[in-house]
Order: C-alpha cells, then structure tokens, then sequence
C-alpha cells in the first residue's frame, strides 16, 4: 500500500462492549480519511450511522444491497451506513465497513462512499455499498459511529481505526 | 451499563465513559422518530402496491405482463 494511509486513532470495545466509537479533534491536515469499522452487535439491531460533527441533520444516500438471495437499491435522507454483524451470525465473527470521506476539511458539502459486508457461515449475509451525502459545509472535525435507530452495543473486540490520507 | 468510547485524535487520550441522561433520552427519542417513519413509509409502500394491484385486476393484467409492457 502507498505510504498515504497515516492511523490518526484505533480504539477496541472491552468486555461489556460500547453503544459508540467517537473520534474527536480530527487534525485538519489530511487531504481525505478513511474509516475501517470491524463489528458485531449484542442483539439482532445491527443497523449503524454515522455521525458528524454531533450533528444528526442533512444527511441523504443511496445504497444497493445484497443478502444472498435478493439485491435491492434505496434512497432515504437519514446517515445509515450499513448493518454490522448480528448475534444470529456465526460466533465471533464481525462484518467489515471502510467509509471514506474525501475532502473532509473543506467548505463544501461532505460526501461519503461506504462498502460494508457482514460475515457468517449461513445462507444470508447482508452486503452493502453506499453514496452518502452530509449537507453540511463544515470542516468535519468529529465522527461518531452508533446504531441508528436504538441503541445497540457493539461487543468486546469490536474495533474501529481512523485514517488520515496524507496530501504528500 | 451503557457506555461509548471516546479518542481525541489530537492527543490519542482514549476514555470510556457512560452516557449521560440527556444522550440516553436523545437515543429514545430518535428510536421512537426512526420508528414512526418507517411505519408511514411502510404504510405508503403497502397502499401503493394496493393501488397498483387493484389498477393491474381492472386492466386484466398479470405483473409480468404490466411489467413486459412498462419494460
């Protein structure tokens, strides 16, 4: 990989797992950043959104979604980013979401592409990629990752790193 | 005990800390929001198909067949 990927944080649920990673006092030096999310949840609510900035408006996307057996595409005004993995997957494993964020810093609207697979030795297994838009023109300074629409907890070992994409 | 993890990117501090009150209750109310729209969204989902149904029955048309002339 190109020397471009700097780790700005990485942070790993304990026991007892968390309802939220939050990344405060981005650094505005990059040029772009990536988030790679690595989780499962206690509970078969496995939805998840993004959040930025602390501020949960403005936020629209489009997603197609396959499970295995059908595929789908949406578009709804809300900051869902995908489904981590369910307590009904196979024990110990956790599905894999990278959301990348270009231009972070700058004054325009943010947009963001997120690719998101769960994992499961069984027949269903949610898969997603998505184009997100915030339309904030804020630099963005926090992200926060947490279930959508309850509070979820993402177990013990669930991990999420933060990139920054150096501008050299 | 419902806790988040908080980095700050500029120092690498790491803190785990409970949600207050106030998060707590924002997280119930966006529960109950998120909860409310997918139920009208549902509901127009399900009148729509309703409607398309009773429209197909009048033409004496099958889905596929709507669906080879709209194609």
């Amino acid at each position: 990989m190109a020397n471009t990927y700097v780790k700005i944080a990485s942070v790993t649920a304990g026991a007892g797992g968390v309802t939220s990673f939050d990344f405060t006092n981005i650094p505005s030096t990059y040029s772009d950043l990536v988030l790679k999310l690595s989780a499962r949840s206690s509970s078969t609510a496995v939805d998840v959104r993004i959040v930025f900035n602390a501020n949960t408006s403005n936020y629209s996307r489009r997603n197609i979604m396959g499970n295995g057996s059908a595929a789908s595409s949406s578009s709804f005004a809300d900051a869902w980013i995908g489904q981590i993995g369910d307590s009904n997957n196979t024990a110990s494993t956790f599905a894999s979401t990278e959301v990348y964020i270009p231009n972070y810093a700058g004054s325009t609207n943010k947009s963001y592409a997120v690719d998101q697979v769960q994992e499961t030795n069984g027949t269903t297994a949610y898969m997603n990629l998505l184009a997100g838009l915030w339309s904030n023109t804020a630099a963005i300074t926090s992200i926060k990752i947490e279930g959508r629409d309850t509070t979820i907890t993402m177990v013990q070992h669930s991990t999420a790193t933060l990139y920054g994409i150096s501008r050299t | 005990m419902t806790t988040k993890i908080i980095v700050d990117c500029s120092t690498g501090v790491v803190e785990e800390v409970e949600l207050t009150e106030e998060e707590l209750a924002q997280r119930e109310a966006d529960r109950i929001a998120f909860e409310a729209a997918e139920a009208a969204r549902e509901a127009e989902a399900a009148e729509k198909a309703a409607r398309r149904a009773e429209i197909l029955e009048r033409l004496g048309l099958t889905e596929d067949e709507a669906k080879l002339i709209l194609g």
